[in-house]
């Protein structure tokens, strides 16, 4: 299904390139609008659910615009930060030659060697996503990969946390970007997923269709001059399984200790597996 | 967006629980249709006319705007048209005027002063195309889809038969006649709105001279979509003008 079309697999994912193609630009400014920045928020939460330690090698798949990677090279930094006070703060007894000789080797790490690997399928959002990079002066520990959440361009068991926020609605494929999540990640790796889902409360159910059904093509039309790649996004929620069957699917990958969270009532869902 | 596939809402109907709403949007009337409730019509007039004023430069806002709020005055210039001889053989045959349908080289080989040389010279002149117009959305009738795509067709040609540039100045005389003509609201609130960004010295030609020129013109004149171009290419333009009921720019300089 591509929203409430039905299409081939291979009609689906051209579609879906060309929806984020044409949206890439604005894409950020569109999440503000349709979400009224909420989804700021959401990300934050996911990223502390996530609670990096520095010295973590993340995977960030359908990355497109590094929201994502940004707020993780931002938490291990302050992480990092908090580790080296303390470290100072343990260190008072020690001589300047010591002190000045430990702040030296700390000093080139004030990532502590945590990376993050940005992998889009869309090119387009790869390249508002290396602009923002540069733009917001991220640098250290970032690197953006062209490539298929189905296929990943990765060696096995490489990476210890797998992300996938917003993207995994888009996959043709769910089960195969599941199995390839599973592979990539090193034995006690986590995977991590952010996604749309589905509202049980049906009052807030009926609000929540009023507004996407009507409001956010809408703004798709008014900001980004595209109504359909808006009418998809609103549609293709709707299709996308909700938590306790995407719950199933991770369950069916190999993960264990399968678990999700609900964000404004189910609105949004946060996912979380571990590869043991 | 234009070269996007059309997609075909068939498959709504087969989902259950959806309001209303959804059901009548399964069916799309021509290329390029988007069935909107009257809710989302609302708020695309209401988005589509803060974002036309925030930046100029989105036409397709003031397209938009045109689309959703022209339903009533869409139906008069359609009905204008019906009665008259020539409107009734253009919403027969359906002319389009683009690229592709005009030989541009036969236009260009006509007379100084006649209709088809001076068009060309006018879209040579401000370096436009009559292929830049948007296809319409939003309109629910397939009849009045046509008319306003006949209606922004012919927009070029009103600026050439009323002798205007297509600077800010120029568009906004323009639009002062076309809302006289048409009654579409998006002339009337471009007529009103859009010289808030012009200099002191050209609101003051526009207010003294120009607007009362084109109010004159747009009531004198016979409804503009009742002529049929594509076959006045050879009349000269002063006769066009005198026919419509015209009366050729005021000098001004600015």
């Amino acid at each position: 299904h591509f929203g409430f079309q039905t299409v081939t697999e291979a009609e689906r994912r051209e579609k879906i390139y060309q929806v984020f193609e044409s949206v890439a630009k604005k894409y950020d400014v569109m999440n503000d609008s349709m979400t009224l920045g909420i989804h700021r928020i959401w990300k934050d939460i996911f990223v502390r659910k996530m609670n990096p330690c520095p010295g973590t090698l993340l995977l960030d798949v359908a990355g497109g615009t590094g929201d994502i990677a940004f707020r993780f090279l931002n938490y291990v930094r302050s992480v990092r930060e908090g580790q080296l006070r303390r470290k100072l703060r343990q260190q008072q007894n020690l001589s300047w030659q010591e002190i000045s000789e430990s702040y030296q080797e700390d000093n080139l790490k004030s990532l502590g060697d945590s990376q993050v690997v940005v992998c889009d399928i869309n090119r387009e959002m790869l390249k508002v996503g290396k602009e923002k990079a540069r733009h917001l002066g991220y640098s250290e520990g970032l690197s953006w990969v062209l490539g298929n959440a189905e296929e990943l361009p990765f060696d096995d068991e490489k990476f210890d946390v797998y992300t996938i926020a917003f993207g995994i609605r888009n996959v043709t494929r769910i089960d195969l970007a599941l199995q390839e999540a599973y592979r990539v990640l090193k034995p006690g790796g986590r995977f991590l997923c952010l996604e749309f889902s589905h509202v049980s409360n049906p009052v807030l159910s009926r609000l929540y269709d009023l507004y996407s059904f009507q409001v956010i093509p809408v703004l798709g039309e008014v900001i980004a001059g595209d109504w359909r790649s808006y009418q998809y996004l609103v549609e293709s929620i709707r299709c996308f399984p909700p938590q306790e069957e995407l719950k199933a699917m991770i369950e069916d990958a190999g993960f264990f200790k399968v678990d999700y969270q609900n964000l404004n009532s189910g609105i949004v869902a946060i996912h979380s597996g571990f590869k043991l | 967006p234009a070269g996007r596939a059309s997609l075909s809402r068939t498959e709504l109907r087969a989902r259950d629980g959806r309001s209303g709403e959804e059901e009548e949007m399964s069916f799309q009337l021509y290329p390029g249709h988007i069935p909107t409730s009257p809710l989302q019509k609302a708020l695309l007039a209401a988005g589509s006319a803060v974002m036309a004023l925030y930046d100029p430069y989105r036409h397709d806002m003031v397209a938009v705007l045109g689309e959703t709020t022209g339903c009533l005055a869409l139906r008069s210039l359609r009905d204008k048209m019906k009665h008259h001889p020539e409107g009734y053989r253009i919403l027969q045959e359906r002319p389009r005027i683009r690229l592709s349908t005009l030989d541009m080289a036969r236009l260009q080989g006509l007379p100084d002063g006649s209709l088809g040389r001076e068009y060309v010279r006018f879209l040579e002149h401000n370096k436009v195309s009559p292929d830049t117009r948007i296809p319409p959305k939003f309109v629910d009738d397939e009849e009045l889809a046509y008319v306003i795509q006949r209606y922004r067709e012919v927009h070029d040609l009103m600026h050439t038969l009323l002798g205007m540039p297509t600077n800010m100045l120029g568009e906004v005389v323009v639009k002062w006649f076309e809302a006289v003509q048409t009654g579409l609201p998006m002339c009337v609130l471009g007529a009103a709105f859009g010289p808030v960004r012009l200099s002191a010295r050209k609101l003051q030609v526009l207010a003294t001279q120009l607007v009362p020129w084109a109010i004159q013109n747009g009531r004198n004149a016979s409804c503009i979509l009742n002529v049929y171009y594509e076959q006045r290419w050879e009349q000269p333009v002063k006769s066009l003008r005198e026919e419509i009921g015209i009366l050729p720019p005021p000098d001004v300089r600015v």
